[in-house]
């Protein structure tokens, strides 16, 4: 176990002591930076993809048109009323998280969090601009001067950049992209772009450039609801003190074989480590698992023959195996277990169930309000007149020939408030334009004698598509319900 | 006495009192939160000379900006009147006749006149215009006085039997009972004829004498009613003032002569246009039975001889 007088002990109103963590190279660094790569790339690009939606529909592959209540993703149109996709997309997401945690430990946080992924672009300004590590402290310790005013201003200048790309890329998701860049340099876009690229810019400039592992060990929740998440079995970055205590020079095994364990203490685990841990202390909430000290690790330990892995990923059952002298499973055991399996099918059982409904959609829509002031009304050759609001939802890119009809209320006719009542019929036929929910105004007559009762709209798509949809409502009249 | 000195497991200084023994370490406050707390008090300085702040007796200091929420309030209203006067503009020139021929302007001036109809009408007519005994029912096919947009307009602009406005709309049905003109039961006998009129009541023969001697010459030998008197159809489902026996027998003894304000000194002809447009619209408006006016001079197209 690890000396109880070496493990970190934070305290408040500790002042922070910077990290300045030093380049590494190994199967995880290069992970990281494929990961790095995606991400960033996903982020950056995806505003700028095209998709062709035909003449009624912007043609950006990702938009959410605030402006119109859109929402596109692909060849997928969700509107406002189908929000419940993005509500089931987000539930997916945090359960992924949970899967993540299940699986693989803190993988979120060490690889793809925007934090650590920013964090780390970052730091590799940092050492573009200064230096690796020890030119880092040593620029850091050195007064104010022409060269490090120059160099601080460099730095600071690509970090402003970075941000202020990282801010201009979020808003590019809210509108046409390549409208809106020009928009944006000419002055001409909307106060809350502005608005929103310079609190981006501002966040991502203080986030990234300086606040970096605080956000994870003081700021976000999601470390300390990780921590009632992960058990025995969840993989965590481990060093493996039994076999590396108690620590000692190559000299010192040389001289006293068998007395010192495998950690040389060359402190390298800690050099390279982005939020400045001592990962030999144990398990903490601020190791984010990047697993960057175990290339390190593995470095030292080829150039002293020594067998890789003094430090590595495993889980609390494993290391107690390997610590009572047995041998560890291979890690893809650890990756499946009950609970990851769990966490699987509901986040599974999601998916299926958002891909049922968004097969099974509908893209048209009837809805019917009818006037309750008057109720009804009564024409001067006695017949009872209702009216209702109704809107034709079209939900597709195109305009699409459809038609009205009553069902049920006998000797009943409709005609809307543009057209002549002589052209009252009890089915009409519209064209309703491209992705658009126009409200029209019915009048509904019927005879005389009629009572009250309830009949339906009915809607039908007339093209080759399509599709149905009523909707029962009530008839007002003088005397006692028909229907009771 | 002060007595300063470091705290030896903490390493924190004290303030250098001591009460019973008890000493208080001082801790500074988190510079971040002295910065806001400084911040806020520049805030508040720069707040008190711009805004109004600072109450003195009579009244209070008014900021070099001048800001107050009346005026904010002013200057709103007035850059929505300005957002409005393209459109009342547009509605001012444009003769009622013509608005159906621009439907957006139509939308906007039915829009406008909802709006004012909420404030001005609904008090007789009813919030859905539905009226009720004595008071029109404006969503029907029935028009006492015409229901295209233009004659609407006329009759809110002129209003019903108003007192020196010579063109307002002026009938006057004698009170054929309480005048004596006829007997009560002729008045009994001739509202069952006009009940017959739309297959109410049998046919009464004393009352068709009564109503071909008294009443063709405002309803018509049909009852069908004339509209250049505002005289009602007797032979349709719709009664302004009841259409049960006693209710029309009452009519007879005592006409209504309903009353409604001449609009056209109270409201601007803008509003006027707007209220008729939205009259117009609620489901029984006319449309112009004759040709429509032609176009303005000027307006493009229709150039066929």
């Amino acid at each position: 176990m690890p000396n109880p007088d070496t493990v970190h002990q934070s305290t408040l109103y500790e002042k922070r002591k910077a990290v300045f963590p030093k380049a590494v190279d190994g199967r995880f660094r290069r992970f990281k930076w494929l990961v790095m790569i995606i991400t960033l790339g996903i982020y950056y690009v995806t505003p700028w993809l095209r998709w062709d939606r035909g003449p009624y529909a912007p043609d950006q592959a990702v938009l959410v048109d605030l402006a119109h209540r859109r929402f596109y993703m692909f060849s997928i149109e969700i509107w406002p009323q189908e929000f419940y996709f993005v509500a089931g997309l987000l539930i997916m997401a945090g359960i992924g998280l949970f899967v993540i945690t299940s699986a693989v430990g803190r993988a979120w946080c060490g690889y793809s969090c925007p934090q650590t992924v920013w964090t780390d672009l970052f730091q590799h300004v940092d050492r573009l601009i200064d230096g690796d590590r020890n030119a880092q402290m040593r620029l850091e310790a050195a007064p104010w001067g022409p060269g490090k005013i120059a160099r601080r201003a460099v730095k600071w200048t690509i970090y402003l950049v970075i941000s202020f790309w990282t801010g201009g890329a979020w808003i590019m998701y809210f509108a046409d992209a390549p409208t809106l860049t020009r928009e944006f340099w000419a002055g001409e876009a909307a106060g809350v772009a502005y608005a929103t690229v310079g609190v981006l810019t501002a966040t991502t400039f203080i986030f990234g450039g300086f606040m970096r592992e605080q956000i994870c060990i003081y700021m976000c929740p999601w470390p300390r609801i990780q921590t009632a998440m992960l058990d025995e079995k969840s993989l965590l970055v481990t060093y493996k003190d039994w076999r590396g205590e108690p620590r000692g020079s190559v000299k010192q095994a040389q001289k006293n074989p068998g007395e010192v364990g495998d950690c040389i203490d060359c402190n390298g685990c800690v050099n390279v480590c982005p939020t400045g841990y001592d990962i030999r202390n144990g398990p903490d909430i601020a190791c984010i698992t990047c697993a960057l000290c175990i290339d390190e690790c593995d470095k030292v330990m080829k150039q002293i023959g020594r067998p890789r892995g003094l430090i590595d990923y495993a889980t609390l059952e494993d290391c107690a195996l390997e610590r009572a002298g047995g041998t560890p499973r291979p890690i893809s055991r650890a990756l499946f277990h009950t609970r990851t399996l769990i966490y699987v099918g509901v986040w599974a059982a999601i998916g299926f169930a958002l891909l049922f409904a968004l097969g099974n959609r509908a893209r048209l829509d009837l809805s019917v309000q009818k006037d309750r002031n008057p109720p009804y009304m009564l024409l001067s050759n006695g017949e009872l007149r209702n009216a209702y609001t109704v809107k034709l939802r079209n939900m597709e890119s195109r305009p699409r020939p459809m038609e009205v009809s009553l069902d049920g209320l006998p000797g009943g006719v409709m005609w809307t408030d543009d057209m002549a009542r002589d052209k009252a019929a009890r089915t009409l036929k519209f064209d309703v334009a491209a992705d658009r929910a126009d409200p029209l105004r019915f009048y509904v007559v019927a005879p005389a004698e009629t009572r009250p009762q309830h009949f339906e709209f009915k809607l039908k798509a007339l093209d080759a598509e399509g599709g149905e949809d009523e909707s029962k409502v009530r008839f007002d009249a003088p005397g006692e319900d028909e229907d009771e | 006495m002060s007595n300063k000195h470091i705290d030896e497991p903490t390493g924190v200084e004290t303030v250098g009192h001591e009460w019973d023994g008890i000493e208080e370490l001082n801790n500074p406050l988190p510079r971040w939160w002295l910065i806001t707390f400084y911040l806020t008090i520049v805030f508040a300085i720069g707040y008190v000379v711009v805004y109004p702040a600072i109450p003195f007796l009579n009244k209070g200091s008014e900021g070099i900006w001048g800001w107050t929420s009346r005026g904010q309030l002013a200057k709103e209203m007035d850059a929505a009147q300005a957002g409005r006067a393209a459109t009342l503009a547009a509605l001012e020139q444009t003769p009622i006749e013509q608005l159906p021929g621009n439907p957006d302007l139509l939308r906007k001036a039915i829009a406008g006149g909802k709006a004012a109809f909420r404030v001005n009408c609904v008090q007789c007519h009813g919030a859905g215009a539905a009226g009720g005994i004595g008071y029109p029912n404006l969503n029907d096919d029935d028009w006492l006085w015409g229901g295209n947009l233009k004659e609407i307009e006329a009759s809110i602009t002129n209003g019903i039997r108003q007192p020196g406005n010579d063109l307002t709309h002026a009938s006057l049905m004698p009170n054929f009972g309480k005048d004596g003109i006829l007997t009560p039961a002729q008045v009994s006998e001739t509202a069952d004829y006009v009940l017959s009129l739309s297959g109410k009541a049998p046919l009464n023969a004393n009352g068709k004498l009564a109503f071909e001697a008294n009443c063709v010459v405002c309803h018509g030998a049909d009852g069908k009613g004339m509209r250049s008197v505002g005289a009602p159809n007797l032979t349709d489902a719709i009664w302004l003032y009841g259409g049960s026996k006693e209710q029309v027998a009452g009519s007879i003894n005592k006409a209504h002569a309903g009353v409604m304000p001449a609009w056209g000194g109270k409201l601007d002809g803008v509003t006027i246009k707007m209220l008729a447009t939205y009259v117009h619209s609620l489901g029984g408006g006319e449309d112009f039975s004759e040709a429509p006016t032609q176009p303005a001079a000027g307006t493009p197209g229709n150039a066929k001889p």
